[in-house]
């Protein structure tokens, strides 16, 4: 059927398979423009006052599949709305169906950028409801790791923002520092993404044996990869131009719309969950929070260069806090029984317990069983935990009936919430700075969508 | 359970309220369940009872409601609201129940007067809630009465403090009041409670789906909704899908 209707629309396009497709609908005339073919439907659309534009959902300038309906007067935008729900999987829903501990593999996944920050903020959730908190080394670890995961997803906004902006090298710059984050994150959690090593009651295991010399390289690399970006972008003409006093929201505006994270900062508020309402001994770190009063794409840039560098300072700091310790709570019925080792098949069960639960101890086995499928039981209640996720506040409601699974898992994710700012900061500007609001606000559709 | 709709209402209070008339007053007076009642262990049905644990009855959880003094700023911002309804004329009723737990105060409402509630969090000088945090919809399942919450997280950003405000409904009649007219920032967020749990905010500027396809039968995140999935084969052996497997609660 499909490889069909490929053949028809080639006949039919015949000489120029590349020309703007204009075709009759009871809205108007609709044209499908691919690229190379604006000529076209500009000629045909000359005496046009208002075009209703649809740039996405694929589009490599829409930040993934975001889908915006701008309408236009020639260059400038009247009106602007985001369309969502391309990449809804139901994540929500299906951590109802399984344990409180396989809640984490789902939550790691939604904000694909940001997965330290979901497994934490989802783990401190279930953590509360339980009323027990992770051991001392374990809140550092998390620590550690949400703070290099900032860096990471900070990366990812300069890559992606300078590529939908056109400075190709900036992308290049972003995701080979950005790989660098990764490649460390994996050494030290054994995944680059989705890790799910931040569980309900610790961490899923102790760091590797020489993890501070690691950490360490990788901090020197960073801060000296971090003057890159101000030689490459802070005094860059073309840079500040294109940004400078574009996407304005100020600060009664970023209230009511629930703004959070780089954008709120840089209306001048200096709304850090880190310090306003610290999590994971986060009161006891020496950072600042950077704040401007521009309210303008360059400055939501400018504070998130400057967070990598608070990040990285947050980085040396937890190496030196870190005690030696149990990494997960002292409580069989809620620790996993098994330690992870590395065997002749890969990564799994220790040999030791392996040998342990089949061979001398029934009860053993039968505890490692009923923890694995059955999972812990969670008193009922609900609670509300945020985090300050590299796009702002990220909140899980989590709420138990008593059961071994979630009943409710919610997710306010900072990108869904500020993407309803788009429109407020779009409107009103010209078609190019669309594209600069879009990668400032800095959506993750894997967050938006769920 | 379905059949315990009235039990442990307050009887004649609330249809004193001069709210809406379409709304049964007897219903938002009645005691807030939140989960399910269990029977059993294992998830085991059908078969003979050979653990003894078939008899087990685990009722339904009901919040249990805090008694004064609630503990640290609860009570100021308990004392705030009931001033500020008060000098709004909202009867001091329309809060059903207050419950403390986990470090956490929730505040459960009559839905005829969330409206105003709402804006007496984010307008009194001593409250300031002036950030919504997040709203989300909860659905306790088809055996509890009013199984529909709407939960709103309100932030003071002035006091650094943080409320839950919850409503509840029944699927039949799942009309909340929207609060965007006081944070907009509600807009996408119930959108997302009416698209996944079909809770209809009443006077919602624009009230259409959100993450599914416009044309979506149903709402999916409601427990009478199936998951959905199909068997899986692994090692020879087939996997069924997760919501047809053993569930243990």
């Amino acid at each position: 059927m499909s490889i069909d209707a490929e053949q028809d629309s080639g006949a039919r396009s015949g000489a120029d398979p590349f020309s703007a497709e204009a075709r009759e609908t009871t809205e108007g005339r609709v044209y499908t423009v691919t690229g190379g073919d604006w000529e076209d439907f500009l000629d045909d659309a000359e005496q046009e006052e208002r075009v209703v534009i649809n740039l996405g959902p694929q589009h490599p300038s829409t930040h993934g599949v975001l889908r915006l309906v701008l309408e236009l007067e020639g260059e400038r935008v009247t009106k602007a709305r985001s369309v969502i729900g391309y990449l809804h999987t139901g994540i929500e829903k299906n951590t109802e169906y399984r344990t409180w501990t396989q809640g984490v593999t789902f939550v790691t996944r939604m904000d694909y950028l940001a997965p330290l920050h979901n497994e934490a903020a989802y783990s401190m959730g279930v953590e509360k409801l339980l009323r027990i908190s992770a051991p001392k080394r374990a809140e550092t670890i998390r620590v550690l790791l949400m703070e290099l995961n900032r860096i990471s997803s900070h990366l990812v906004f300069l890559a992606t923002g300078a590529m939908e902006l056109g400075s190709t090298t900036g992308m290049t710059f972003g995701f080979r520092d950005r790989e660098e984050v990764l490649h460390l994150l994996e050494f030290l959690t054994g995944l680059r993404m989705n890790h799910a090593f931040i569980r309900p009651g610790g961490v899923a295991q102790d760091l590797p044996e020489n993890y501070r010399e690691k950490v360490l390289e990788f901090c020197k690399v960073m801060e000296n990869r971090l003057t890159d970006y101000d030689k490459l972008f802070s005094g860059q003409p073309i840079w500040k131009q294109r940004l400078s006093g574009v996407g304005y929201l100020p600060l009664d505006a970023c209230l009511a719309l629930g703004t959070s994270g780089p954008i709120l900062r840089s209306a001048g508020l200096g709304w850090d969950l880190r310090k306003v309402q610290p999590y994971c001994g986060y009161e006891e770190y020496d950072f600042d929070v950077p704040t401007s009063n521009d309210a303008d794409c360059f400055s939501r840039f400018l504070l998130r260069v400057e967070e990598i560098r608070q990040s990285l300072r947050i980085v040396r700091q937890c190496l030196d806090k870190m005690e030696s310790g149990p990494v997960m709570v002292d409580d069989p019925k809620i620790a996993w029984p098994a330690q992870l080792t590395i065997g002749p098949d890969g990564m799994g069960n220790s040999l030791d317990h392996v040998r342990k639960i089949m061979g001398q101890s029934m009860e053993s086995l039968i505890h490692h069983f009923k923890l694995v499928t059955e999972g812990f039981d969670v008193p009922p209640g609900q609670v509300y935990v945020p985090v300050e996720a590299p796009r702002g506040e990220l909140g899980y409601h989590v709420v138990s009936d008593g059961g071994t699974r979630p009943m409710r898992v919610h997710v306010r994710d900072p990108s869904f919430v500020n993407l309803q700012a788009f429109p407020a900061m779009a409107e009103g500007g010209l078609v190019a700075d669309v594209i600069a609001v879009v990668a400032s606000i800095d959506p993750v559709m894997g967050g938006v969508d769920r | 359970m379905s059949g315990d709709g009235t039990a442990g209402g307050l009887p004649e209070t609330a249809a004193e309220h001069s709210g809406p008339p379409e709304q049964d007053p007897g219903t938002d007076a009645q005691r807030v369940v939140a989960g399910r009642a269990r029977e059993g262990m294992f998830g085991v049905t059908g078969s003979g009872d050979t653990s003894g644990y078939g008899g087990l009855r685990v009722p339904a959880y009901v919040p249990p409601a805090a008694e004064r003094p609630f503990g640290g700023w609860f009570d100021e911002v308990a004392d705030g609201l009931f001033d500020g309804m008060g000098r709004r004329g909202i009867p001091s009723d329309a809060v059903l129940r207050i419950t403390v737990d986990r470090g956490e105060i929730t505040f459960y409402v009559d839905r005829r007067h969330l409206v105003g509630i709402c804006r007496t969090f984010r307008d009194e000088p001593d409250l300031r809630f002036e950030f919504c945090s997040s709203l989300s919809g909860v659905d306790y399942g088809p055996d509890v009465p009013q199984r529909l919450h709407s939960v709103c997280h309100l932030t003071s950003m002035t006091y650094r403090r943080r409320v839950r405000v919850e409503v509840a409904v029944d699927a039949e009649d799942p009309r909340i009041p929207s609060v965007v007219d006081v944070y907009p920032t509600a807009d996408f967020q119930e959108r997302e409670a009416w698209d996944m749990y079909g809770i209809v905010y009443d006077d919602h500027p624009a009230l259409t789906r959100i993450l599914m396809p416009d044309d979506w039968e149903g709402h999916p995140q409601r427990k009478d909704y199936p998951l959905g999935g199909i068997p899986v084969e692994y090692k020879g052996a087939e996997v069924p899908p997760p919501d047809q497997r053993r569930s243990y609660t």
